[in-house]
Protein backbone atom coordinates (compact mmCIF):
# COMPACT_ATOMS: atom_id res chain seq x y z
CA UNK A 1 0.00 0.00 0.00
CA UNK A 2 1.54 3.70 -0.79
CA UNK A 3 2.39 6.01 1.94
CA UNK A 4 0.79 8.90 2.38
CA UNK A 5 2.35 12.39 2.38
CA UNK A 6 1.40 12.11 6.13
CA UNK A 7 3.83 9.77 6.99
CA UNK A 8 6.91 9.99 4.76
CA UNK A 9 6.83 13.89 5.11
CA UNK A 10 5.52 14.47 8.83
CA UNK A 11 2.79 16.20 10.16
CA UNK A 12 3.60 19.28 8.73
CA UNK A 13 3.06 18.40 5.26
CA UNK A 14 -0.57 18.40 3.48
CA UNK A 15 -2.48 16.12 2.42
CA UNK A 16 -4.46 16.69 -0.63
CA UNK A 17 -7.89 16.49 0.03
CA UNK A 18 -10.26 17.33 -3.44
CA UNK A 19 -13.56 19.49 -2.55
CA UNK A 20 -16.71 17.04 -3.17
CA UNK A 21 -19.27 19.46 -2.38
CA UNK A 22 -19.86 23.07 -1.91
CA UNK A 23 -22.60 24.85 -0.54
CA UNK A 24 -23.30 28.65 0.11
CA UNK A 25 -24.69 29.40 3.79
CA UNK A 26 -24.54 33.04 4.11
CA UNK A 27 -23.12 35.80 1.67
CA UNK A 28 -19.33 34.97 2.98
CA UNK A 29 -19.91 31.45 4.47
CA UNK A 30 -19.40 28.53 2.61
CA UNK A 31 -19.56 24.38 3.67
CA UNK A 32 -17.43 22.01 1.96
CA UNK A 33 -17.39 19.05 2.18
CA UNK A 34 -13.85 17.48 1.64
CA UNK A 35 -12.59 13.66 0.55
CA UNK A 36 -8.72 12.21 -0.17
CA UNK A 37 -7.96 13.40 -3.84
CA UNK A 38 -7.14 9.89 -5.36
CA UNK A 39 -8.80 8.06 -2.74
CA UNK A 40 -7.34 6.59 0.57
CA UNK A 41 -8.76 6.77 4.00
CA UNK A 42 -10.84 9.43 5.34
CA UNK A 43 -9.73 11.28 8.74
CA UNK A 44 -10.70 9.53 12.09
CA UNK A 45 -12.37 12.83 13.49
CA UNK A 46 -13.99 14.10 16.60
CA UNK A 47 -16.37 16.79 17.67
CA UNK A 48 -14.09 20.04 18.35
CA UNK A 49 -10.83 19.48 16.51
CA UNK A 50 -9.78 21.24 13.83
CA UNK A 51 -7.48 20.91 10.26
CA UNK A 52 -5.20 23.13 8.98
CA UNK A 53 -6.65 23.59 5.66
CA UNK A 54 -4.63 24.80 3.02
CA UNK A 55 -5.58 27.11 0.13
CA UNK A 56 -2.17 26.69 -1.89
CA UNK A 57 -0.94 29.63 -3.28
CA UNK A 58 -2.56 31.71 -0.45
CA UNK A 59 -1.91 29.92 2.80
CA UNK A 60 -2.82 27.88 5.62
CA UNK A 61 -5.81 28.67 8.04
CA UNK A 62 -7.20 26.63 11.31
CA UNK A 63 -10.63 25.31 10.74
CA UNK A 64 -13.26 23.38 13.08
CA UNK A 65 -14.52 20.48 11.92
CA UNK A 66 -18.56 21.22 11.39
CA UNK A 67 -20.01 17.68 10.11
CA UNK A 68 -20.95 14.47 11.41
CA UNK A 69 -17.70 12.85 12.73
CA UNK A 70 -18.77 9.66 11.35
CA UNK A 71 -18.93 11.40 7.68
CA UNK A 72 -16.18 12.87 5.37
CA UNK A 73 -14.31 16.01 6.60
CA UNK A 74 -16.83 18.76 6.32
CA UNK A 75 -15.78 22.50 6.92
CA UNK A 76 -17.95 26.00 7.42
CA UNK A 77 -15.80 28.95 6.39
CA UNK A 78 -15.95 32.30 6.62
CA UNK A 79 -14.24 34.41 4.12
CA UNK A 80 -13.21 37.56 6.14
CA UNK A 81 -9.38 37.18 4.86
CA UNK A 82 -6.93 36.44 2.04
CA UNK A 83 -6.92 32.30 3.13
CA UNK A 84 -10.61 32.20 3.95
CA UNK A 85 -11.77 33.53 0.57
CA UNK A 86 -9.55 31.51 -1.59
CA UNK A 87 -10.89 28.58 0.42
CA UNK A 88 -14.24 29.60 -0.42
CA UNK A 89 -13.84 29.99 -4.05
CA UNK A 90 -12.40 26.72 -4.10
CA UNK A 91 -14.97 24.67 -6.96
CA UNK A 92 -15.74 21.34 -7.07
CA UNK A 93 -12.83 19.35 -7.71
CA UNK A 94 -10.55 21.68 -6.47
CA UNK A 95 -7.82 20.19 -4.06
CA UNK A 96 -7.07 21.91 -1.30
CA UNK A 97 -4.16 20.71 2.03
CA UNK A 98 -5.37 19.37 4.96
CA UNK A 99 -3.47 18.42 7.89
CA UNK A 100 -4.49 17.35 11.01
CA UNK A 101 -6.67 16.70 12.41
CA UNK A 102 -5.71 18.56 15.77
CA UNK A 103 -6.69 19.02 19.17
CA UNK A 104 -9.11 17.57 21.90
CA UNK A 105 -12.21 17.42 21.66
CA UNK A 106 -15.89 18.14 23.00
CA UNK A 107 -16.62 15.76 26.08
CA UNK A 108 -20.08 14.64 24.86
CA UNK A 109 -20.03 11.79 26.73
CA UNK A 110 -20.28 13.97 29.98
CA UNK A 111 -23.75 15.10 29.30
CA UNK A 112 -24.99 11.44 28.55
CA UNK A 113 -27.53 10.57 31.39
CA UNK A 114 -28.15 14.12 32.12
CA UNK A 115 -28.94 17.23 30.31
CA UNK A 116 -26.84 19.09 27.67
CA UNK A 117 -27.11 22.65 25.93
CA UNK A 118 -25.18 23.73 23.25
CA UNK A 119 -24.79 27.65 23.28
CA UNK A 120 -23.30 29.11 19.72
CA UNK A 121 -22.49 32.46 18.86
CA UNK A 122 -21.99 33.41 15.16
CA UNK A 123 -20.02 30.97 13.29
CA UNK A 124 -19.54 29.44 16.77
CA UNK A 125 -22.32 27.20 15.53
CA UNK A 126 -19.88 25.20 13.41
CA UNK A 127 -17.42 23.34 15.47
CA UNK A 128 -20.66 22.46 17.49
CA UNK A 129 -22.92 21.26 14.99
CA UNK A 130 -20.77 17.86 15.13
CA UNK A 131 -21.99 17.70 19.31
CA UNK A 132 -25.28 18.64 18.06
CA UNK A 133 -25.35 15.25 15.61
CA UNK A 134 -24.33 13.55 18.70
CA UNK A 135 -26.97 14.55 20.82
CA UNK A 136 -29.37 13.54 18.12
CA UNK A 137 -27.72 10.23 17.80
CA UNK A 138 -27.40 9.39 21.56
CA UNK A 139 -31.41 11.59 22.28
CA UNK A 140 -32.67 8.52 24.27
CA UNK A 141 -29.43 8.93 26.39
CA UNK A 142 -30.10 12.83 27.55
CA UNK A 143 -32.77 14.36 29.65
CA UNK A 144 -33.36 17.87 28.25
CA UNK A 145 -31.19 18.35 25.35
CA UNK A 146 -30.98 22.30 24.48
CA UNK A 147 -29.85 24.10 21.32
CA UNK A 148 -29.39 27.98 22.25
CA UNK A 149 -28.17 30.33 19.19
CA UNK A 150 -27.46 33.76 18.18
CA UNK A 151 -26.46 35.35 15.26
CA UNK A 152 -25.93 39.03 14.01
CA UNK A 153 -28.65 38.99 12.02
CA UNK A 154 -31.55 37.03 10.73
CA UNK A 155 -29.67 36.01 6.88
CA UNK A 156 -26.77 35.59 8.80
CA UNK A 157 -28.06 32.72 10.49
CA UNK A 158 -26.00 29.22 10.08
CA UNK A 159 -27.33 26.16 9.07
CA UNK A 160 -31.16 28.01 9.30
CA UNK A 161 -32.95 25.14 8.07
CA UNK A 162 -31.40 22.25 9.31
CA UNK A 163 -31.66 24.28 12.74
CA UNK A 164 -35.31 24.09 12.30
CA UNK A 165 -35.00 20.23 12.32
CA UNK A 166 -33.63 20.14 15.14
CA UNK A 167 -36.49 21.31 16.83
CA UNK A 168 -38.09 18.34 16.57
CA UNK A 169 -36.12 16.41 19.01
CA UNK A 170 -34.40 19.57 20.73
CA UNK A 171 -35.16 22.16 22.59
CA UNK A 172 -33.63 24.92 20.05
CA UNK A 173 -33.86 29.00 20.68
CA UNK A 174 -32.67 31.25 18.18
CA UNK A 175 -31.90 34.63 18.59
CA UNK A 176 -30.73 37.43 16.86
CA UNK A 177 -28.65 40.69 17.22
CA UNK A 178 -30.88 42.74 14.92
CA UNK A 179 -33.79 42.57 12.79
CA UNK A 180 -36.67 44.01 10.77
CA UNK A 181 -39.96 42.92 10.80
CA UNK A 182 -39.48 40.55 8.53
CA UNK A 183 -38.10 38.32 10.92
CA UNK A 184 -40.54 37.40 13.19
CA UNK A 185 -38.37 35.44 15.87
CA UNK A 186 -36.76 36.59 19.09
CA UNK A 187 -33.85 39.72 19.13
CA UNK A 188 -30.89 40.13 21.85
CA UNK A 189 -28.11 38.77 23.09
CA UNK A 190 -27.73 34.69 22.51
CA UNK A 191 -26.82 34.67 26.70
CA UNK A 192 -29.81 36.18 27.63
CA UNK A 193 -31.88 32.13 26.56
CA UNK A 194 -29.68 30.98 29.18
CA UNK A 195 -32.41 32.26 31.89
CA UNK A 196 -35.53 30.60 29.98
CA UNK A 197 -34.07 27.41 29.26
CA UNK A 198 -35.34 24.13 30.41
CA UNK A 199 -32.88 22.15 32.37
CA UNK A 200 -31.93 20.81 35.81
CA UNK A 201 -28.84 22.90 36.47
CA UNK A 202 -27.38 19.58 38.55
CA UNK A 203 -27.30 17.12 35.58
CA UNK A 204 -26.23 19.40 32.91
CA UNK A 205 -23.42 20.17 30.73
CA UNK A 206 -22.68 22.52 28.81
CA UNK A 207 -20.53 23.40 25.26
CA UNK A 208 -19.62 26.59 24.16
CA UNK A 209 -18.38 28.06 21.15
CA UNK A 210 -18.59 31.91 19.83
CA UNK A 211 -16.90 35.17 20.79
CA UNK A 212 -14.87 35.21 23.60
CA UNK A 213 -17.47 37.77 25.70
CA UNK A 214 -20.01 35.85 23.98
CA UNK A 215 -18.83 32.91 25.88
CA UNK A 216 -18.14 34.55 28.84
CA UNK A 217 -21.38 35.75 29.17
CA UNK A 218 -23.31 32.62 28.19
CA UNK A 219 -21.10 30.72 31.12
CA UNK A 220 -22.02 33.30 33.77
CA UNK A 221 -25.57 32.38 32.66
CA UNK A 222 -25.50 29.24 33.41
CA UNK A 223 -23.39 29.78 36.97
CA UNK A 224 -26.57 31.86 37.53
CA UNK A 225 -28.97 28.62 37.08
CA UNK A 226 -26.37 26.41 38.91
CA UNK A 227 -25.10 24.96 36.76
CA UNK A 228 -21.16 23.58 37.73
CA UNK A 229 -18.19 25.69 36.60
CA UNK A 230 -16.29 22.26 35.26
CA UNK A 231 -19.59 21.15 33.57
CA UNK A 232 -19.06 24.29 31.45
CA UNK A 233 -17.00 23.95 27.71
CA UNK A 234 -15.65 26.30 26.12
CA UNK A 235 -14.00 26.52 22.57
CA UNK A 236 -11.16 28.47 22.26
CA UNK A 237 -9.13 30.39 19.10
CA UNK A 238 -5.86 31.76 18.74
CA UNK A 239 -3.45 32.02 16.32
CA UNK A 240 -2.77 28.30 14.96
CA UNK A 241 -0.14 27.64 13.23
CA UNK A 242 1.66 24.10 13.51
CA UNK A 243 -1.16 22.51 15.32
CA UNK A 244 1.56 20.50 16.67
CA UNK A 245 2.36 22.32 19.64
CA UNK A 246 5.77 23.03 18.70
CA UNK A 247 5.64 26.96 17.78
CA UNK A 248 3.94 28.47 20.42
CA UNK A 249 1.87 31.10 18.31
CA UNK A 250 -1.62 29.95 20.01
CA UNK A 251 -0.18 30.01 23.98
CA UNK A 252 -2.61 31.08 26.46
CA UNK A 253 -0.52 31.32 29.99
CA UNK A 254 0.72 27.85 30.64
CA UNK A 255 -1.49 26.20 27.71
CA UNK A 256 -0.97 25.76 23.57
CA UNK A 257 -4.51 25.88 22.11
CA UNK A 258 -3.92 23.36 19.43
CA UNK A 259 -2.45 21.05 21.61
CA UNK A 260 -4.18 21.50 24.92
CA UNK A 261 -7.37 22.45 23.66
CA UNK A 262 -9.13 23.89 22.13
CA UNK A 263 -12.10 22.42 24.09
CA UNK A 264 -11.55 23.74 27.55
CA UNK A 265 -13.52 23.55 30.98
CA UNK A 266 -14.53 26.94 31.92
CA UNK A 267 -12.99 26.60 35.52
CA UNK A 268 -9.63 25.52 33.78
CA UNK A 269 -10.03 29.04 31.72
CA UNK A 270 -11.40 30.92 33.45
CA UNK A 271 -8.72 33.01 35.36
CA UNK A 272 -7.15 32.69 32.03
CA UNK A 273 -9.75 34.54 29.77
CA UNK A 274 -10.04 37.11 32.62
CA UNK A 275 -6.07 38.46 31.54
CA UNK A 276 -6.29 41.23 29.27
CA UNK A 277 -3.30 40.82 26.15
CA UNK A 278 -2.86 37.29 27.30
CA UNK B 1 -58.81 30.89 39.12
CA UNK B 2 -55.63 32.51 39.78
CA UNK B 3 -55.56 35.54 40.83
CA UNK B 4 -53.07 38.52 40.09
CA UNK B 5 -51.47 38.70 43.18
CA UNK B 6 -50.97 34.96 42.73
CA UNK B 7 -49.57 35.66 39.22
CA UNK B 8 -47.39 38.46 40.44
CA UNK B 9 -45.45 36.18 42.54
CA UNK B 10 -44.35 33.98 39.92
CA UNK B 11 -42.86 36.79 38.44
CA UNK B 12 -38.72 37.50 38.59
CA UNK B 13 -39.79 41.49 39.21
CA UNK B 14 -42.21 41.12 41.99
CA UNK B 15 -40.77 37.38 43.12
CA UNK B 16 -40.27 37.52 47.24
CA UNK B 17 -42.61 41.02 47.81
CA UNK B 18 -44.39 40.75 51.23
CA UNK B 19 -48.73 39.78 50.24
CA UNK B 20 -49.49 43.19 51.46
CA UNK B 21 -47.37 44.94 48.90
CA UNK B 22 -48.49 42.20 45.89
CA UNK B 23 -52.42 43.37 46.75
CA UNK B 24 -51.68 46.84 46.43
CA UNK B 25 -49.46 46.24 42.98
CA UNK B 26 -52.57 43.90 41.96
CA UNK B 27 -55.09 46.68 42.50
CA UNK B 28 -53.34 48.89 39.41
CA UNK B 29 -53.27 45.81 37.37
CA UNK B 30 -55.80 43.91 35.17
CA UNK B 31 -55.42 40.99 32.83
CA UNK B 32 -55.78 41.99 28.98
CA UNK B 33 -55.43 40.06 25.77
CA UNK B 34 -53.62 41.49 22.13
CA UNK B 35 -53.82 39.58 19.22
CA UNK B 36 -51.03 39.17 17.08
CA UNK B 37 -49.49 42.68 15.42
CA UNK B 38 -51.58 44.67 17.69
CA UNK B 39 -49.77 47.75 18.66
CA UNK B 40 -49.49 47.85 22.62
CA UNK B 41 -47.96 51.49 22.68
CA UNK B 42 -46.21 54.07 19.85
CA UNK B 43 -43.27 56.30 20.47
CA UNK B 44 -44.39 59.97 21.95
CA UNK B 45 -47.78 58.94 23.30
CA UNK B 46 -48.15 59.34 26.85
CA UNK B 47 -47.04 55.91 28.94
CA UNK B 48 -49.52 55.61 31.50
CA UNK B 49 -49.44 51.26 31.42
CA UNK B 50 -46.40 49.53 31.36
CA UNK B 51 -47.26 45.41 30.68
CA UNK B 52 -45.68 42.33 32.15
CA UNK B 53 -45.49 39.79 29.42
CA UNK B 54 -47.40 35.96 30.26
CA UNK B 55 -48.03 33.92 27.34
CA UNK B 56 -46.39 35.15 23.64
CA UNK B 57 -43.72 37.97 22.93
CA UNK B 58 -43.30 41.44 22.17
CA UNK B 59 -41.29 43.49 20.21
CA UNK B 60 -39.91 46.84 20.79
CA UNK B 61 -39.27 48.58 18.08
CA UNK B 62 -38.57 52.02 16.32
CA UNK B 63 -39.21 53.45 12.85
CA UNK B 64 -35.64 54.68 10.95
CA UNK B 65 -36.84 56.71 8.15
CA UNK B 66 -35.40 55.20 4.69
CA UNK B 67 -35.23 51.35 6.18
CA UNK B 68 -38.60 51.09 8.02
CA UNK B 69 -39.34 49.25 11.85
CA UNK B 70 -36.61 48.11 13.26
CA UNK B 71 -36.62 45.14 16.41
CA UNK B 72 -34.65 46.37 18.71
CA UNK B 73 -35.41 43.80 21.53
CA UNK B 74 -38.45 41.28 21.88
CA UNK B 75 -39.39 40.87 25.16
CA UNK B 76 -40.96 37.13 26.00
CA UNK B 77 -43.10 35.24 29.01
CA UNK B 78 -42.11 36.84 32.60
CA UNK B 79 -40.44 40.14 30.91
CA UNK B 80 -41.49 43.82 31.56
CA UNK B 81 -42.28 46.08 28.57
CA UNK B 82 -42.24 49.53 29.11
CA UNK B 83 -40.40 51.65 31.76
CA UNK B 84 -41.30 55.36 30.73
CA UNK B 85 -44.55 55.18 33.26
CA UNK B 86 -41.79 55.56 35.82
CA UNK B 87 -40.33 58.79 34.82
CA UNK B 88 -40.85 62.52 33.46
CA UNK B 89 -42.13 63.24 31.14
CA UNK B 90 -43.91 60.03 31.06
CA UNK B 91 -43.96 59.36 27.11
CA UNK B 92 -42.40 56.41 24.81
CA UNK B 93 -39.08 56.42 23.63
CA UNK B 94 -40.14 53.13 21.28
CA UNK B 95 -43.17 51.29 19.84
CA UNK B 96 -44.52 47.94 20.93
CA UNK B 97 -46.57 45.32 19.07
CA UNK B 98 -47.80 42.06 20.21
CA UNK B 99 -45.26 39.53 18.02
CA UNK B 100 -47.85 36.60 18.55
CA UNK B 101 -51.48 36.28 20.50
CA UNK B 102 -50.36 38.02 23.88
CA UNK B 103 -51.70 37.45 27.20
CA UNK B 104 -50.08 40.16 29.95
CA UNK B 105 -50.68 42.10 32.62
CA UNK B 106 -51.43 46.20 32.05
CA UNK B 107 -49.97 48.40 35.43
CA UNK B 108 -52.14 52.13 35.79
CA UNK B 109 -48.68 53.68 35.83
CA UNK B 110 -50.45 56.88 37.71
CA UNK B 111 -51.78 54.69 39.98
CA UNK B 112 -48.54 52.76 41.00
CA UNK B 113 -46.94 56.35 41.30
CA UNK B 114 -49.73 57.33 43.74
CA UNK B 115 -48.80 54.07 45.83
CA UNK B 116 -45.44 54.65 45.94
CA UNK B 117 -45.83 58.31 46.95
CA UNK B 118 -47.96 57.03 49.45
CA UNK B 119 -45.79 54.87 50.77
CA UNK B 120 -41.97 55.34 50.26
CA UNK B 121 -40.85 51.84 51.71
CA UNK B 122 -43.22 50.57 48.46
CA UNK B 123 -41.52 53.18 46.50
CA UNK B 124 -38.01 52.01 47.23
CA UNK B 125 -38.91 48.37 47.00
CA UNK B 126 -40.15 48.94 43.43
CA UNK B 127 -37.99 51.59 41.62
CA UNK B 128 -35.43 48.89 42.87
CA UNK B 129 -36.85 46.11 41.21
CA UNK B 130 -36.77 47.84 38.21
CA UNK B 131 -33.78 49.62 38.21
CA UNK B 132 -32.49 45.95 38.14
CA UNK B 133 -34.35 45.29 35.22
CA UNK B 134 -33.17 48.73 33.17
CA UNK B 135 -29.71 47.38 34.37
CA UNK B 136 -29.59 44.05 32.57
CA UNK B 137 -31.60 44.90 29.91
CA UNK B 138 -28.98 47.83 29.23
CA UNK B 139 -25.75 45.22 30.10
CA UNK B 140 -27.51 42.78 27.12
CA UNK B 141 -27.76 45.79 24.99
CA UNK B 142 -24.46 46.89 25.83
CA UNK B 143 -23.25 43.66 24.77
CA UNK B 144 -25.09 43.37 20.95
CA UNK B 145 -23.55 47.58 20.64
CA UNK B 146 -20.40 45.43 20.17
CA UNK B 147 -21.31 43.27 17.21
CA UNK B 148 -19.44 40.30 18.34
CA UNK B 149 -20.51 38.32 15.22
CA UNK B 150 -18.48 40.67 12.80
CA UNK B 151 -15.39 39.75 10.71
CA UNK B 152 -12.29 38.95 11.90
CA UNK B 153 -9.61 38.77 9.48
CA UNK B 154 -7.40 35.80 8.73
Amino acid sequence: MAATATETQGPMAPRPFAVARRKRETADTWTLELEPAGGGEPLALAPGQFTMLYAFGSGEVPISVSGDVEGPLVHTVRAVGAVSQAVCAAKHGAVLGVRGPFGNSWPVEDALGGDALVIAGGIGLAPLRPVVYELLRRRAELGEAVVLYGSRRPEELLYAKEVERWRKRLQVDVTVDAADRSWTGKVGFVAKLVAAARFDPAVATAFICGPEIMMRTSAEALLERGVAAERIHVSLERNMQCGLGHCGHCQLGPTLICRDGPVYRWDEVAPLMGVREL
Amino acid sequence: METIETLLEGVPVFHGLPAEDLVLIAGCAQNVHFGQGTVLFREGDQADTFYLVRHGSVALETYVPARGPAIIETLEAGEVAGWSWLFPPYRWHFDARALTDLRATAFDGACLRGKCLDDPRLGYELMSRFAQVLIERLQWTRLRLLDLYGRDGD
